[in-house]
């Protein structure tokens, strides 16, 4: 096979955009994990819901995904909350494996909700847009990859100023650092939990709304995008915003060199050897804090 | 006598009686049902034994397993390969299936546990590997790589159970055969040092290791013997089934589906995967039913769904604990 550097530039540009998406993704995973140490083992099917409802919207309104995905954050949202209200919250303090349970039969349902109402064909929208691509110098570079890329860094950069200057972004960091500090200072911990659970529902919303404007959806993705997910925040650290960035941009530009070195199927081979190698050499992650 | 002793003593009388019952109808249920319910019957014991597998890592030893697809699909490869390229027959393969599990589960154990990987960390490490097992046998062209890899298929008048080539009905009572063994090898090693120091480790690991338990040697233990025994279910579901892809073998869901079964029925208990494999089949099958001719594939997978969550919220020790209470079953609240 023959390839030049050139080549092997745009991919990881491509690959770096696509990383951005992907950082959105993982943040919604790793502020749940990093407040409650609740694991989402529904993450990507929360994704995949998304995913269905900007199809769903663009094929029956014509909104683009750009566009849909504000009420489709705000509807995941609402979904994260009322989910950790009725369920989760009964479960914060059981072992690992009874809430991993409990998630999987969260995800089994929305799984095969998706299924029985949009059917297993791939399904995706076609913008007019599609197709064109913005050139600089001799780079070629879709236009959805760079929209989607600039709306997860957007999002990602409200999420942040959230945390850092809003006082309920600053409860909840409270609540996360120490819980029973949160309760004596008076703060409403179960209310904050909730508000977590949705803004990390709202992350993958968006993601989703944003990632099916690169790929089409089928139910079983969910459970791909469930373990990039997670590679993702382990490799950056669980419950760290800066490793879910950082480990979004690693994964996204290491499947594109492993898609462009290698098979494209081979591609998830090199994330899990990363995976694998993180986990023995620093558990933690890159940016974690040692437990 | 001793094993006797350690099999059977401290059994309340009438759950001995009780599980005689079962066995003997389970012995004669294939003379009197359809052959359709032997089938059933078949998966049921099958994730019964799968369960009971993955239990001594998780349920006695508290090892958080999400990737015992893997020893399935290693066994089930080892053994289809052996018959197919070399003419070994399964029995004979089994000794290979499981060395290979017990070989790539002990790497996976000792990275684990040297570098101190505990908890979702541990749970995420096995996935890892079974996803990278997954992908790797997808591209391995000499075992049909994704499109599957297939065992001959003979129509034969008579069964062959030395080289596994027979009816729903062989298979029935072998599977039958592997869960009661693996029932009581469960029974005797719980009743053991073994067994005492797993549930020592389980509950607190710190404790266990201060009172001169070697952590590390009875993880490991508890890792090899979980992955031979999963391997031996992949052996006999591969020349059951006599086809393996694998996205399906080595899958995440796969791991799953051979998970919940001791949990729905009682993690660390005896009986629990038992109960809870035969539950989850039967609520599948009813579901199946339920829902056929409706044409919506996953409604039945919602209704499982909905019954795992049901289980979780009411019964989170799992039925089998409830059950024996009920039935008096239970000596002095003690697992059994």
């Amino acid at each position: 096979m023959e390839f030049s550097a050139f080549d092997l530039f745009q991919a990881v540009v491509k690959g770096l955009l696509t990383g951005m998406v992907y950082s959105l993704m993982a943040l919604g995973l790793t502020v749940i994990f990093g407040v409650m140490r609740v694991v989402n083992f529904a993450h990507g099917e929360m994704m995949v819901v998304a995913m269905y409802l900007a199809v769903m919207s663009f094929a029956a309104l014509g909104i683009d995904p750009m566009l849909a995905l504000i009420p489709i954050a705000a509807i995941l949202f609402a979904f994260g909350y009322g989910l950790q209200r009725t369920l989760i919250n009964r479960f914060i303090n059981v072992p690992e494996h009874m809430q991993f349970i409990l998630m999987l039969s969260v995800a089994i349902i929305l799984v095969n909700v998706c299924l029985v109402l949009a059917g297993p064909d791939a399904q995706g929208v076609q913008l007019d847009y599609a197709l064109d691509s913005f050139e600089i110098g001799e780079l070629l570079i879709d236009k959805v990859r760079v929209y989607a890329a600039l709306g997860a860094v957007v999002i990602s950069a409200l999420l942040y100023l959230f945390f850092s200057r809003t006082r309920t972004g600053k409860a909840i960091r409270a609540a996360a650092d120490n819980h029973a500090g949160a309760l004596v200072v008076g703060l409403d911990v179960n209310r904050l939990y909730a508000i977590t659970f949705g803004i990390g529902a709202a992350c993958v919303g968006a993601a989703g709304a944003l990632t099916i404007m690169l790929v089409q959806v089928q139910p079983f993705l969910a459970v791909e995008y469930t373990l990039l997910a997670f590679t993702i925040v382990i490799i950056g650290g669980l419950g760290s915003l800066r490793g879910a960035i950082a480990g979004g941009l690693l994964i996204g530009v290491s499947e594109a060199i492993a898609g462009f070195l290698l098979e494209p199927s081979l591609k998830s081979v090199f994330s899990f050897g990363l995976l694998i190698l993180v986990l023995l050499i620093r558990p933690q992650g890159l940016f974690g804090k040692a437990a | 006598m001793a094993i006797i002793e350690r099999l059977f003593g401290g059994v309340p009388r009438r759950a001995l009686v009780g599980l005689a019952m079962l066995a003997a109808v389970l012995l004669l249920a294939p003379f009197v049902v359809s052959p359709f319910v032997v089938t059933v019957i078949l998966l049921m014991f099958y994730f019964a034994y799968v369960g009971q597998a993955w239990n001594i890592m998780m349920g006695f030893a508290g090892q958080l397993s999400l990737g015992h697809s893997l020893y399935i699909g290693l066994g089930a490869y080892a053994a289809a390969a052996l018959y197919m390229k070399a003419g070994i027959g399964p029995w004979a393969g089994i000794f290979l299936a499981i060395a290979l599990a017990m070989a790539v589960g002990g790497i996976i154990g000792y990275l684990g546990f040297r570098f101190a990987i505990t908890g979702v960390y541990f749970a995420l490490l096995t996935i890892a590997f079974a996803e990278f097992f997954r992908i790797l046998f997808d591209h391995i062209d000499w075992l049909g790589a994704s499109a599957g890899y297939y065992l001959k298929v003979e129509n034969r008048q008579e069964n062959d159970p030395f080289n596994l080539r027979g009816s729903p009905t062989m298979f029935y009572y072998i599977m039958f055969g592997l869960v009661v063994l693996a029932f009581g090898l469960c029974r005797w090693l719980l009743t053991g040092r073994l067994g005492h120091y797993w549930l020592a480790i389980r509950e607190d690991p710190e404790a266990a290791q201060a009172t001169g338990i070697e952590v590390f040697r009875y993880k490991m233990m508890a890792v090899l013997l979980s992955s031979g025994m999963t391997a031996l279910g992949g052996v006999f579901i591969a020349f059951y089934n006599n086809n393996l892809y694998p996205e399906q073998i080595f899958s995440m869901g796969r791991s799953i589906e051979l998970l919940l079964g001791p949990i729905i029925g009682g993690l660390g208990t005896l009986f629990g995967p038992i109960l809870g494999s035969a539950l989850l089949v039967l609520v599948g099958e009813i579901m199946t039913d339920l829902t056929e001719g409706s044409q919506l594939a996953g409604l039945k997978q919602i209704f499982y769904g909905l019954v795992v969550l049901l289980i979780v919220l009411f019964l989170p020790g799992g039925v089998w604990p409830w059950l024996a209470r009920l039935c008096g079953f239970d000596r002095d609240g003690e697992r059994k």
